[in-house]
């Protein structure tokens, strides 16, 4: 112990350590095993809810009125897939389809237009380019709330109102506003050369937006495709507008068996814990594209 | 792959280590257009090297993208573009999805707010005035107003500590990433999540778990709200301003009888075992505290074989006025007080062992609802705050902090006045966006408020589904409602031109 604490110095400073002296640097070693402890406690916290929902979904009924799910630390024999087995065969997953079909032709849609209108926007010389821009720009924070009614409105004179494609349509339109501005941005950092030489060459400009400036624009287009397709699929007020019981996504099954929350704990555990699977499986696979249009559009 | 979350580093790191510090935007879309495309986002440059302060104190969120960008495109690239027609074909499905989509139906909600809920007859202004005239949206205002304030502003500081100590450590990627998860996860499970966290019955609601277990350590957990002595003469026992204690005062060396009824004994603590005659106490007092009541009855006042006694209820040994002795039941409910002066005494159990036992606090009730609900819009919403800010910490210069050190400026100090200061157009988009999302915030409010309490935390976008869908059938009001919404944002939709045009300037 005490060669320890004699030698100590003497290794450090051998070491070329700079003019600091050993109480700071103790007080340095301290407060960073202070730091980890807070942030350990923190990263418990952040991940005991959901972590609370993925147990209680694996408990059975009576498990989940008689003790808190965090006595399965203690009886891991509490686990089950009851409920979930229960869920499926209680028709969940046509609504884990209603929002496959909604959200993959939306973002798909959203991101096919927003490019041609930022392409435009972005290479192309016409008269109110400027203004219709600052429309796009601001319509970025117009709520959605505004629309809900006169659509609703809009769709019963057309007969979709309660379709799928009327769901799309929605959030398509609520969601070009964010992908024009930033495909718009990213485009016009495309150098000017490549387009250039393109229209020298002849090519036409819908062969000039496909082959070359599209391609380009993976990484933009990942972010963005990935913040759309989040969007949609965590979307419950425009389907619980604009969806029927035929065509209702997971968000607005799940929410219809709130009201006996209680008693529905075992349809909402395992029905909420496979809403977010493919999300969160998504958030981790493409984590950096999601950051990145994050810091490029946090307008929202 | 454990290096994704730093999103903005990646470009510095990207063989172009002073792009964080380069003094303008000029350079760097000068440089995007040096470098390949492919491999550098411009937008994402430019909030990297905006946030470092050197640029304006406004948004960078707009400022993304917009000054580089801006002067690529706007540069004289038309020359050789197309006619007019073509741009039109490109920009035809927006434009019809936009007009038919967002712009008509402002307008149209602008007018169908002057009439009345079913459309017919034109009402004027009532229904803005019945906004503000009706208590209920008056609480939703309220709420608004609360969530406006206190959400925000909570955010944005735990996001920057957060930021801020995950500088210093090692696995900052793994930590980053927990706490951004919520912001994958849609506000429906986030809603389920969280009620389950505030369920009331600490068995089930984990904030109430560990609010009680807290608790407890503070004060005894055994407690018998219910129980009582017998209300009749015969009865060694009866209630003294809250308290139990014996009808007749007791000598040392006496065996003491404090039999109680009014609880079932399955709702005893797991602990308690058959009550029995304690053993006399040399020189002092001793007894038996037990439910004297068993399946079948039982003798009143007489300790039978089945009838379980009471642990941990706390006995006094009172003399005239003054407490001599206390001490606790044992499982079997026995007590004694050994070495007692000899005389008369009366034993007493205080109130204590009756309050009622305390049961975690409720979240979901009136008067907590909407601080309950900004603390599940918190967790989702940290990560988000935080990952912004750490690319702002990561953009500013070592060069200005280690100057700062050796001038002799002490960490505080270096945080306080070089840090915060150059952070603060980081600050200011994390601020704005969250102001947005509070002002729009209806999910989760909508699924953690209880049917009963939905009225105490209503906000304004919930408000307009209510009135409109909901139930309400008013879409004169609802109309009003979502005008009254998009006017609230409006200026942050002013801030977002202006600072785009000055960027075009």
């Amino acid at each position: 112990m005490t060669t320890l604490t004699a030698s100590q110095p003497g290794t450090a400073t051998g070491a070329g350590a700079p003019r600091r002296g050993v109480i700071s640097r103790v007080v340095d070693k301290l407060g960073g095993g202070l730091v980890q402890i807070v942030l350990i406690v923190l990263a418990l916290f952040w991940l005991m809810p959901t972590l609370g929902l993925l147990v209680v979904s694996l408990r059975g009924d009576t498990d989940n009125n008689s003790s808190g799910w965090w006595t399965f630390f203690t009886k891991p024999a509490q686990i089950t897939f009851e409920n979930y087995s229960n869920l499926l065969a209680s028709g969940f997953t046509s609504s884990f389809w209603n929002t496959v079909a909604i959200t993959v032709p939306a973002t798909i849609l959203v991101i096919g237009i927003a490019a041609m209108a930022g392409y435009a926007f972005a290479w192309m010389e016409f008269p109110g380019r400027d203004g219709l821009f600052l429309v796009v720009i601001a319509l970025l924070v117009v709520p959605i709330q505004i629309a809900l009614i006169p659509i609703a409105k809009m769709y019963g004179a057309l007969g979709i109102f309660g379709s799928i494609p009327g769901v799309v349509l929605f959030h398509v339109a609520f969601g070009l506003p964010f992908a024009i501005f930033l495909l718009r941005n990213f485009f016009a950092g495309i150098p000017k050369e490549l387009l250039e030489a393109a229209r020298m060459d002849g090519a036409a400009e819908w062969k000039i937006f496909a082959t070359v400036v599209f391609p380009l624009a993976k990484p933009a287009v990942a972010s963005l495709g990935i913040f759309q397709f989040l969007w949609v699929w965590n979307d419950l007020l425009v389907a619980l507008v604009f969806a029927d019981t035929g065509s209702q996504p997971m968000t607005k099954a799940l929410q219809s068996q709130m009201r006996q929350f209680g008693t529905n704990v075992d349809i909402l555990a395992p029905g909420a814990f496979l809403s977010l699977i493919i999300p969160l499986v998504l958030f981790f696979s493409f984590q950096r594209y999601f950051v990145q249009g994050l810091l490029a559009g946090s307008v929202k | 792959m454990t290096e994704r979350l730093d999103g903005p580093q990646t470009p510095r790191g990207g063989g172009d280590a002073a792009r964080g510090a380069s003094p303008g935007p000029d350079e760097t879309s000068e440089k995007t257009g040096e470098t390949s495309p492919v491999a550098t986002h411009p937008a994402l440059e430019d909030v990297a090297s905006g946030e470092d302060g050197t640029t304006s104190s406004a948004p960078p969120a707009l400022a993304t993208g917009g000054p580089a960008a801006a002067k690529v495109s706007y540069g004289g690239s038309g020359n050789l573009g197309p006619s007019p027609k073509v741009a039109l074909y490109f920009l035809l499905p927006a434009a019809v999805l936009l007009g038919a989509w967002v712009i008509y139906p402002i307008v149209y909600s602008l007018i169908r707010s002057l009439y009345d809920g079913g459309g017919d007859t034109f009402v004027g202004i009532s229904n803005y005035t019945a906004i503000f005239s009706d208590s209920g949206t008056l609480t939703t205002i309220r709420n608004n107003l609360i969530w406006v304030v206190v959400a925000p502003s909570l955010v944005t500081v735990l996001g920057l500590i957060f930021a801020v100590l995950t500088e210093r450590i090692r696995w900052a990627t793994a930590f980053k990433l927990i706490v951004f998860m919520p912001m994958a996860v849609s506000l429906l499970a986030s809603g389920v999540i969280f009620r389950l966290v505030y369920e009331q019955d600490p068995d089930k609601g984990v904030a109430n778990a560990v609010i009680t277990s807290v608790h407890d350590l503070f004060a005894s957990s055994s407690s018998y709200p219910n129980a009582r002595p017998r209300e009749n003469d015969a009865a060694p026992d009866l209630v003294d301003k809250g308290a139990v204690v014996t009808r007749q005062a007791v000598q040392v060396g006496q065996q003491v009888l404090l039999p109680l009824v009014g609880m079932r004994p399955d709702a005893l603590p797991d602990g308690a075992v058959a009550a029995k005659q304690a053993p006399p106490a040399s020189g002092g007092l001793s007894g038996t505290v037990w439910l004297d009541f068993a399946p079948g009855g039982g003798t009143p006042n007489q300790i039978d074989g089945t009838e379980k006694g009471l642990p941990d209820v706390t006995v006094e040994a009172v003399a005239g006025t003054e407490v001599k002795a206390t001490t606790t039941t044992a499982a079997d409910g026995t007590f004694s007080f050994p070495g007692l002066a000899a005389g008369q005494y009366q034993v007493r159990l205080p109130q204590s062992n009756f309050t009622q036992q305390f049961g975690g606090v409720t979240w979901l009730g009136p008067a907590l609802i909407t601080p309950a609900i900004i603390g599940a819009f918190i967790w989702v919403w940290a990560g988000f705050a935080m990952v912004l800010i750490a690319a702002g910490l990561s953009a500013i210069p070592r060069d200005a902090l280690e100057a700062a050190r050796i001038d002799g400026a002490t960490e505080w100090q270096v945080f306080r006045r070089i840090t915060i200061p150059l952070l603060s157009p980081v600050l200011l988009v994390v601020l704005v966006t969250m102001i947005i999302n509070t002002l729009k915030v209806f999910d989760l409010v909508f699924v953690i408020a209880p049917g009963s309490v939905q009225p105490n935390a209503n906000v304004i976008a919930l408000e307009m589904w209510r009135v409109s869908f909901g139930g309400g059938g008013n879409q004169g009001l609802g109309s009003a409602l979502a005008i009254f919404l998009l006017i609230l944002v409006l200026p942050f939709m002013i801030i977002n031109i202006r600072r785009f045009r000055r960027d075009q300037a």
